[in-house]
């Protein structure tokens, strides 16, 4: 039997940067290097289990300085939990909230803030855990009821919603291992929650009513019994499909190109074998010789990378205009685009690339360079200390378009004064040009 | 309006000025000349106009039975005892089984002037009640499901060029994917008059040589081998493009064009915004032939319909209306056709406030140079599936293979690949 390959090469800053972004949201300054000393082992076992989830910093703040109130103001949500990725000591177990918000994609177009919220925080708590866990609270959990009509799914009027998407894309796959006749018994089985609304407190009083559940016999993957929501979830969960289903797709979050074969089944079987815990695939696949592939490049989630441009600057969340801005990145958190979640094949487009030009505005606006500092007039060092702003490496091709563009702009000064502030104009630009260039944009 | 009747400039060196100024000012000539995507759409603009396919997407499913609702069949009050609409309204004139919402008004009004072909039915064999499988094999043109590349972008390798990102755009936050080239390039563009770029703390010649710049990167990395690098890469290089083409619409981030029509107001979304933008940039002679967006609100109404499904038809249809109309008032509506969509209809028999997923479903080809008569019939509702949907009497392959092959002059096997073998109704007349 194959096992799982482990990365066998230098692990040094790159590969730890690497690590950070994927696994996390980028490296603080001088976090790469730190994590780099430790080894591959140590340095993912520190993701994989760590020792605080205290957040570290200042508070979130909004521009008038006033603490945030995700619960009732736009995008402060949003401000919210980007802070918690800015601050957090335990990226993992925000990156993994992220990725299980993505694969259980819930939106507060169907569910009031307070609702999203409280699904977070469980999400939070079964970040590492096991999935079989984490599926029975979500479909229990009030936002997703209210998302997917969990409360409008009863014995007299059978609403098919959540029972399709839990095998569809939260356990199998589409059109695998499942028919439509599955989708209708499974319905059966998931009915019964209900809840009751009113003006003041909107909905509420989430529970399960005998009364409002189908007691009949069902038939689901060829299987007879009187199935209730639990056993719908476990009739999925220990499907014979879907181990193959989770391997892949908590995969792709981490590696572009899908697992080989060896590989997947390697993970399978662990997964099984560890009662559907996730930390396992984890620390195996964030060890993964493919991981730190310089030739197997991904596109930064605009949150990450947000969160990431924050951490690398030092700076908290002191504006909520990083709620429109990720929103015209793509990514506005707890309004995920449909129950599949992001598209993380296409983040970037004409339209998204503007976006990030923005981000990187919101950041360089605040850290200009004084008008007193004196800037070396040489193209090569002022593409240098743009790409040390950010805290990145850059290729050979990125290096020599952006030294032609500082050339040309250092070319352009005739008068002494000109000669004196065009470096600095100049180096500003860089900074904004480093964030926007592919070598920045992915990881 | 920003066109360049009266400025006397011709439309190519009009976009020029506005993507080249400050090079030329400042004798930028020396970094590599005059940015190619910007030239490209210059250049195409330069040619004669061609015709246009606007591609709007009901996103989840829209109830076909709502929108067009069988009020003359018999069974249709016993299927959705608390979701049907009363008799009396609109009767759609090719089918007097059928009535119009009334939300759907405008297109009814249309339809009269003989713009709207109707397909009451359409979808495919063998339909996939996924939302994500049925709208992929839409996007894509084919029931493959493993493609790529939508069936408009397949089309633009044909007929595109490879430095006119704004031959395809989705007017919209993201890319449509049905856009997705192999070859040339497409764009997305939120807001026309809204596509600045501003680099803080720098300005005169080293902010001004910046913008180009970002796009010179994203050229130097276009063709890289890693896709996640070659699509930031293609991603920059377009949007130097199509900021230097829109630069015209907009000052500040507001509008410096005006609609010729009257689109309804919506404080929460942009649809009729997009419209009134797109028709602009057409009026402005533009390069387009591709654009795709996505009409108001979620249409997976398996809850909550009658009210929902009435929101969303009214803004849509109201906004569908506006943008025909100033089209017309352009003197382009000619030229342009407007394909709307959904990935699938919804179950014949509610599930109470709502529906759940079904087969075939309703599309709208809307012009004056459509047919304007209906393709497939309403199939009744006697004779449903095995799963209680209605049966498609139109295949959204035949409908793509006759707007190839009669609107744009392309060959179908060359887009469609079997999907053009499907029999082809008549819509472009």
């Amino acid at each position: 039997m194959s096992r799982v390959p482990r990365y066998r090469g230098h692990f040094g800053p790159d590969e730890a940067r690497r690590l950070l972004w994927r696994a996390g949201f980028g490296p603080k300054p001088g976090q790469a290097e730190k994590l780099a000393k430790r080894g591959l082992d140590a340095a993912v076992h520190s993701l994989t289990h760590p020792r605080s989830q205290r957040l570290k910093g200042p508070k979130p703040r909004d521009e008038d300085g006033r603490p945030l109130a995700p619960r009732d103001a736009w995008s402060h949500d949003h401000c919210w939990w980007l802070d918690r990725m800015v601050r957090t000591q335990a990226p993992l177990v925000e990156r993994m909230t992220l990725v299980w918000h993505d694969w259980f994609a819930t939106s507060k177009d169907s569910a009031p803030t307070a609702l999203m919220l409280r699904q977070n925080a469980m999400l939070r708590r079964h970040a590492l855990g096991s999935f079989e866990q984490l599926a029975l609270a979500v479909s229990r959990d009030p936002a997703m009821l209210l998302w997917l009509n969990g409360t409008d799914n009863n014995k007299w009027d059978v609403n098919e919603n959540y029972a399709r998407e839990l095998m569809e894309l939260f356990t199998l796959g589409a059109g695998r291992g499942y028919t439509e006749r599955d989708v209708r018994e499974l319905a059966r089985a998931l009915t019964g929650w209900r809840n009751d609304w009113s003006e003041g407190r909107g909905p509420h009083d989430f529970r399960f009513d005998r009364e409002f559940h189908d007691r009949g016999v069902k038939r689901v993957h060829g299987r007879r019994g009187r199935f209730d929501w639990r056993d719908a979830v476990r009739l999925n969960v220990r499907h014979r499909k879907h181990p193959s289903f989770l391997v892949n797709k908590l995969w792709g979050y981490f590696i572009p190109t899908p697992p080989p074969r060896g590989t997947a089944r390697a993970l399978e079987r662990m997964y099984i074998a560890h009662d559907r815990k996730v930390r396992p695939l984890l620390d195996a696949i964030l060890r993964h010789p493919h991981l730190y592939d310089p030739g197997r490049r991904m596109v930064k989630p605009p949150v990450v990378q947000a969160a990431g441009m924050l951490r690398a600057v030092g700076r908290g969340i002191d504006t909520t205009a990083w709620g429109w801005l990720c929103d015209q990145a793509g990514q506005l958190l707890f309004i995920p685009p449909n129950v599949s979640g992001w598209d993380d094949s296409r983040w970037l487009d004409t339209a998204t690339f503007r976006a990030r030009w923005q981000m990187a505005t919101e950041i360089c606006s605040t850290a200009q360079i004084d008008d007193d500092v004196k800037v070396s007039g040489k193209a090569d060092v002022l593409v240098t200390r743009a790409a040390r702003f950010w805290h990145t490496p850059l290729s050979r091709t990125t290096r020599q378009a952006l030294e032609r563009y500082a050339a040309g702009a250092l070319r352009s000064a005739n008068a002494d004064w000109e000669r004196e502030t065009y470096p600095r104009l100049t180096e500003n630009a860089l900074r904004m040009l480093v964030a926007v260039s592919p070598d920045y944009l992915t990881s | 309006m920003p066109t360049p009747a009266g400025t006397g400039l011709s439309r190519r060196s009009f976009l020029l000025q506005s993507a080249g100024l400050a090079l030329a000012v400042y004798g930028a000539g020396r970094l590599s000349g005059l940015p190619a995507f910007e030239e490209g759409i210059a250049r195409a603009q330069s040619g004669r106009a061609g015709t246009v396919l606007v591609n709007v997407f009901l996103d989840g499913g829209a109830d076909s039975m709502s929108i067009l609702a069988p009020t003359g069949d018999p069974r249709y009050r016993k299927l959705r005892p608390n979701l049907a609409l009363p008799g009396g309204g609109r009767v759609f004139a090719e089918d007097h089984r059928l009535t119009w919402h009334p939300a759907a008004a405008p297109l009814a009004t249309l339809h009269g002037e003989g713009k709207v072909t109707v397909l009451p039915a359409v979808g495919y064999d063998h339909p996939d009640q996924s939302h994500f499988v049925s709208r992929h094999f839409w996007e894509v043109g084919t029931l493959d499901p493993g493609l790529r590349t939508g069936w408009l972008g397949r089309l633009l390798d044909r007929i595109g060029t490879a430095d006119n990102p704004l031959q395809g755009v989705s007017m919209g936050g993201s890319l449509g994917p049905s856009l997705a080239a192999a070859r040339v390039p497409v764009a997305a563009v939120d807001a026309p008059e809204d596509f600045g770029f501003w680099a803080p703390g720098s300005w005169g010649p080293p902010g001004d040589l910046a913008i180009p710049a970002f796009a010179d990167v994203g050229r130097a990395l276009a063709g890289a081998r890693d896709p996640a690098v070659a699509q930031a890469a293609r991603a920059a290089a377009f949007a130097g493009g199509v900021r230097a083409a829109l630069a015209p619409f907009g000052k500040d981030g507001e509008p410096t064009y005006t609609p010729r029509a009257a689109y309804p107001a919506s404080s929460k979304e942009r649809f009729p915004k997009r419209l009134a933008g797109l028709a602009a940039m057409l009026g402005a002679g533009l390069p387009i032939r591709c654009a795709t967006l996505s009409a108001p609100g979620a249409w997976d109404t398996h809850a909550d319909q009658a009210s929902t499904l009435t929101e969303n038809l009214t803004l849509t249809a109201s906004s569908l209306y506006a943008f025909q109309r100033d089209l017309e008032a352009r003197g382009i509506a000619d030229r342009v056709l407007t394909l709307v969509w959904s990935e699938f209809g919804r179950r014949a028999e509610e599930n109470g406030s709502g529906t759940d997923h079904g087969a075939a479903g309703i599309g709208f080809v809307i012009g004056t140079r459509t047919t304007g008569r209906m393709v497939g019939e309403f199939p009744g509702l006697a004779t449903l599936d095995d799963h209680g949907n209605l049966r498609a009497t139109s295949d959204f392959r035949g409908l793509y293979a006759s707007l190839t092959a009669d609107w744009f002059g392309v060959d179908p096997a060359g887009v469609l690949g079997g999907g053009a073998s499907v029999a082809r109704p008549k819509v472009v007349r």
